[in-house]
């Protein structure tokens, strides 16, 4: 007997129900088919490339109205089912038809979710769902701005397509970095890249605010930090929930989606479910693979048969010509688990390998990703992977392949990267050199110059040879940062300019790291070289920072911390000294004691109660001491002519103008500084980063000394007539320090490798370089001239508290 | 088991970390990646520097008083180091972290 089946949903996954069905029992049921959208089943995920123009709708159809006619499939597209009566087994729809059935089945998809944004509801604000939005986006073209709210697999198709028709698209992303879900910092970096050489613009960590509309239609969107960008359309692909209305209404067992069983079978025996409306064993659906087997799964149920759904790992690629990017299984939440990354920047290939009991659990790769499929396999089939560990990652055709190329960052370099910064002197020109003759570092010096100044791009220019000659050149081995890399200090900080590199994973990737994401001594350098260079475009990383400077304070060895604030040039009052005084007894700090430094230190403070010693500290104008940074420290000053009967200039004042305008810096180690009003020296400004003597006839000023490991006198870099040249040439030294020095070398031991000659050509001789480094410091410090203290106390304090506190409740 | 939630994921930053109180002692969470967090002791073993205020790299943690490293999966100290440090189980599931409350020494999660 012939049963009558009904389904609500033409859709990928009924799509394929009714083809397992024709094919095993054509007669078995007469087939009744409903489609809220006004068309039959189509390919639902090539939507892209149709948006993109490189397929027509027509291409996608699957089952064409000649098809269900000839298979006896009742249609009635362009109707939605509005009520279902399981007593009677009848469904009705919004035509008023109604359709008995003797076996029911949901295959309703899901809904785009919306995010309730005000002026979510304006005409021009779209979801991407069905051809009706691919239709409206394939209207955009030259002279359209779009802006796309979402990162993920769907925005950044929907972005690529109407990219490639002309339009101006941005995509606004919350997260870190795009496809987060499926892809690590390393690929989500390539991704950004290649997207942004197609033109499209990408925003990360942007939180939507509100739409901005006129006359009823879109205008703007507008982020929480004001920004506004301006848009004709804007797509929201912010993820998908289970249609699950009808079921809910119609009393079956509902949680996020439809719940099945492995039968794919409802709470109702007569009722059925299948793709991204179910729900199975805890999880959802978005992608069509597993929607594919439950298909088989429920085809065998509704004709008696035994078959049960199981739910397996899942790959991901995207369709966006030019983005090859592969990923499989989980590389996250487990214990146990070890990564095996290998990166070659030259051809922009990354690709990261986590494995868990010698199996393969996870993949994600970006740039070549031939051999996804082979590692989805050993996935998958949970293959033992412990006899091709070590060349696992190179892939099956590949085994005991080569090892990643150290020499390959520099072999990626565009002719025109800047190799030698003091003379301006590119890779292009270095080459060129080379292939003429000067095979050698000392013919290359004389011929092009570089490397003939400060020296600090020996290496680069030693890699350079090497790469340019082959095996002819043996370059001499350099000290690397670490072990995550090949590289040098001085070469990462010279590839992080060449290469502009503005990001932490930018520079793992692009300088080929070895680790997922560096190690406790390359991070906080890399971090500082990009702050240092990228003050703008790079944010700092608190993460990336040893405790003190992620919690702006000293750690001691109980694990309290020590709170000092700044006394501008040693200088204080009864307000301030009675703020501290309360604050001691308040916090109950063990000890109280004057420092080398001329101001207070509060030790012994706990790092719960930080931010609210910082908030009282606030109130009496007091602010962060950085004792705690590699940064601008303190500027001691002597009493100088204000009282001193030999002081000769404002010791004090500048001294406090200087602290004033260099707090907050970050630099590559301390800086210490003095202004002493006489050759009496009571500052102590000769053993001081920039020490300055005040004489009679203006402003001695010294630099490189230092009076801690190594004791350095320091040495005169020129004696200046006024105030205003001190503060210049001090602002520029630094400046110069920051931005060329290696992250932990004091001003003397950078002196020492580029000598003070080489520093006086550059602040003392050339105005406009000393001007230019005088302003980009003052770029930089509208940035990080600002109290951390307070910002601390109040946007993060909660940080500083416990996530949670179980000895409360177990003590009752 | 009986699970209990500790708080949100998000409140722990990529590559930081927080700490849980609990009767055992400071416990602390460390999110190694967008939704892996692994949970060891606070208590450095050599010297007992709080773990939860160290540099964290791979799936790894530096103490901040005299750099030795830990791996977050094992609690065993690295390299030359000889020590290690309880680990505790960690659940995460819609963005919530869930923990043991037997292991953290709560007698019932109610
Ligand atoms: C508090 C203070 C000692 C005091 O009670 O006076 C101090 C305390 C520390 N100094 Fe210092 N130094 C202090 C003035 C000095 C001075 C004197 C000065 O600045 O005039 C020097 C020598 C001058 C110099 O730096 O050239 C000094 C040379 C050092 C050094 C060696 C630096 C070097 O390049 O050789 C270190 C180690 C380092 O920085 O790597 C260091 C490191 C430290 C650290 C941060 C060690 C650490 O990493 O935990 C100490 C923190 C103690 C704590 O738990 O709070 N401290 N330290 C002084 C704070 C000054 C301030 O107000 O900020
Ligand atoms: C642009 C795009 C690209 C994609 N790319 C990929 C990809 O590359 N790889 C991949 O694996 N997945 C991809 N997907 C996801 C994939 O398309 C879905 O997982 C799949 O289409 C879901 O199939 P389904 O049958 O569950 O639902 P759908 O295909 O959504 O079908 C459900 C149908 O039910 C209809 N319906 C709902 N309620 C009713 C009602 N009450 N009455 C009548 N009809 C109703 C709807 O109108 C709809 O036509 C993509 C999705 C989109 C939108
Ligand atoms: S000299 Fe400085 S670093 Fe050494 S114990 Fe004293 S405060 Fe600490
Ligand atoms: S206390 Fe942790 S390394 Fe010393």
């Amino acid at each position: 007997m012939t049963e009558k089946l009904v389904i609500i949903g033409a859709g990928m996954a009924s799509g394929r129900v009714i083809e397992h069905l024709l094919e095993a029992a054509p007669d078995a049921y007469d087939i009744t088919l409903f489609n809220a959208e006004p068309r039959g089943n189509y390919n639902r995920i090539m939507l892209s490339p149709v948006l993109s123009g490189e397929k027509t709708y027509a291409e996608i159809v699957t089952h064409s109205d000649e098809w269900y006619a000839a298979n006896g499939v009742q249609t009635r597209f362009g109707q939605k089912i509005t009520a279902i009566d399981r007593a009677a087994k009848t469904v009705t729809s919004d035509t008023g038809e109604v359709v008995a059935y003797d076996k029911l089945v949901f295959g309703t998809g899901s809904n785009p979710f919306i995010i309730p944004l005000p002026g979510h509801d304006l005409d021009g604000v779209i979801a991407y769902r069905d051809l009706e939005d691919t239709e409206r986006m394939m209207g955009m073209q030259a002279g359209n701005k779009v802006v796309v709210i979402g990162g993920g697999l769907l925005g950044l198709e929907a972005a690529a397509g109407m990219a490639a028709r002309g339009a101006e698209v941005t995509v606004v992303h919350i997260m870190g970095h795009l496809m987060e879900r499926q892809l690590d910092e390393a690929a989500g970096y390539l991704l950004k890249k290649s997207l942004e050489a197609k033109g499209i613009t990408v925003r990360l960590q942007a939180n939507s605010k509100e739409i901005a509309g006129a006359d009823g239609k879109v205008r703007a969107l507008v982020l929480d930090d004001g920004t506004e960008l301006p848009c004709d359309l804007l797509v929201m692909a912010v993820g998908i929930r289970p249609n699950t209305a009808l079921a809910a209404a119609s009393g079956l067992a509902v949680g996020k989606g439809i719940h099945v069983d492995d039968q794919m079978l409802t709470s109702d025996e007569n009722i059925y479910a299948v793709g991204e409306c179910v729900e199975h064993n805890g999880a959802l659906f978005g992608l069509v693979a597993p929607l594919y087997d439950q298909a088989k799964v429920l085809a065998q149920s509704l004709l008696g048969q035994e078959a049960a759904f199981v739910q397996k790992s899942l790959s991901t690629k995207l369709k966006v010509t030019g983005c090859d990017l592969f990923s499989a299984g989980d590389f996250a939440e487990s214990k146990t688990r070890e990564d095996i990354v290998f990166r070659d920047p030259a051809r922009g290939v990354y690709k990261r390998l986590v494995l868990e009991d010698n199996k393969l659990v996870g993949a994600v790769m970006y740039g070549d990703t031939a051999d996804g499929n082979w590692f989805f396999g050993l996935i998958k089939d949970g293959t033992d992977v412990a006899e091709m560990r070590e060349t696992l990652i190179f892939g099956p055709a590949y085994q005991g392949g080569a090892a990643a190329d150290p020499l390959s960052a520099v072999a990626a370099l565009p002719r025109e990267a800047e190799i030698c910064g003091c003379n301006g002197i590119c890779k292009g020109t270095i080459v060129d050199a080379i292939t003429g003759g000067a095979t050698d570092l000392p013919s290359l010096r004389a011929t092009t110059k570089a490397s003939a100044s400060c020296g600090t791009c020996t290496g680069l220019v030693e890699q350079l040879l090497a790469v340019t000659l082959g095996d002819d050149y043996a370059a001499p081995q350099a000290q690397p940062m670490c072990a995550c890399t090949d590289h040098t200090h001085e070469d990462v900080r010279r590839l992080i300019k060449a290469k502009e590199l503005k990001s932490q994973p930018a520079v793992w990737q692009e300088l080929g790291w070895k680790t997922p994401n560096g190690c406790h001594s390359c991070r906080p350098a890399v971090n500082f070289y990009l702050l240092a260079d990228w003050p703008v475009e790079y944010q700092d990383d608190p993460q990336s920072r040893f405790v003190n400077e992620r919690k702006h304070a000293n750690i001691q060895k109980d694990g309290t911390f020590s709170v000092v604030p700044r006394m501008w040039g040693g200088l204080t009052n009864p307000r301030e000294l009675r703020a501290i005084a309360d604050a001691a007894e308040k916090y109950d700090a063990k000890t109280v004691k004057v420092t080398g430094g001329q101001r207070i230190d509060l030790l012994g403070i706990k790092g719960e109660d930080l931010p609210a010693i910082w908030a009282d500290l606030n109130k009496a104008g007091l602010v962060s001491g950085h004792a705690y940074s590699k940064g601008l420290r303190t500027v001691k000053t002597c009493v100088g002519t204000d009282h001193c009967r030999f002081g000769t200039q404002d010791s004090t004042g500048l001294g406090v103008k200087l602290e004033q305008t260099l707090w907050g810096s970050w630099t590559p180690h301390k800086v210490k500084l003095a202004v002493s009003g006489c050759p009496r020296n009571c500052a102590e400004a000769t053993c001081k980063d920039v020490g300055i003597v005040c004489v009679d006839s203006g402003y001695q000023i010294g630099v490189g000394g230092a009076a801690g490991m190594d004791l350095k006198e320091t040495q005169r870099l020129a004696d200046v007539a006024t105030e205003e040249e001190a503060m210049e040439l001090t602002v520029a030294f630094i400046q110069l320090y920051r931005e060329h020095a290696k992250y932990l070398d004091r001003p003397y031991k950078w002196l020492a490798k580029v000598g003070l000659d080489w520093v006086r050509e550059r602040i003392v001789d050339n105005a406009d370089v000393r001007r230019a480094l005088v302003e980009r410091f003052e770029l930089s410090q509208t940035i990080y001239r600002k109290d951390p203290w307070a910002e601390h106390a109040k946007e993060k304090a909660k940080d500083y508290q416990p996530l949670a506190d179980l000895t409360l409740e177990a003590a009752e | 088991m009986s699970w209990i939630d500790i708080g949100a994921l998000d409140d722990i930053p990529l590559r930081g970390a927080r700490v849980v109180k609990t009767p055992l002692g400071c416990v602390a969470l460390f999110r190694t990646d967008e939704a892996e967090v692994y949970a060891i002791s606070n208590r450095c073993p050599h010297k007992g520097g709080p773990l939860s205020d160290g540099i964290v790299h791979g799936k790894k943690v530096t103490c901040p008083l005299h750099n030795w490293v830990f791996s977050l999966e094992t609690g065993e100290a690295q390299g030359a180091d000889e020590g290690r440090v309880d680990t505790y189980t960690v659940r995460v599931e819609e963005g919530r972290l869930l923990m043991n409350a037997i292991a953290l020494g709560k007698r019932s999660a109610a």
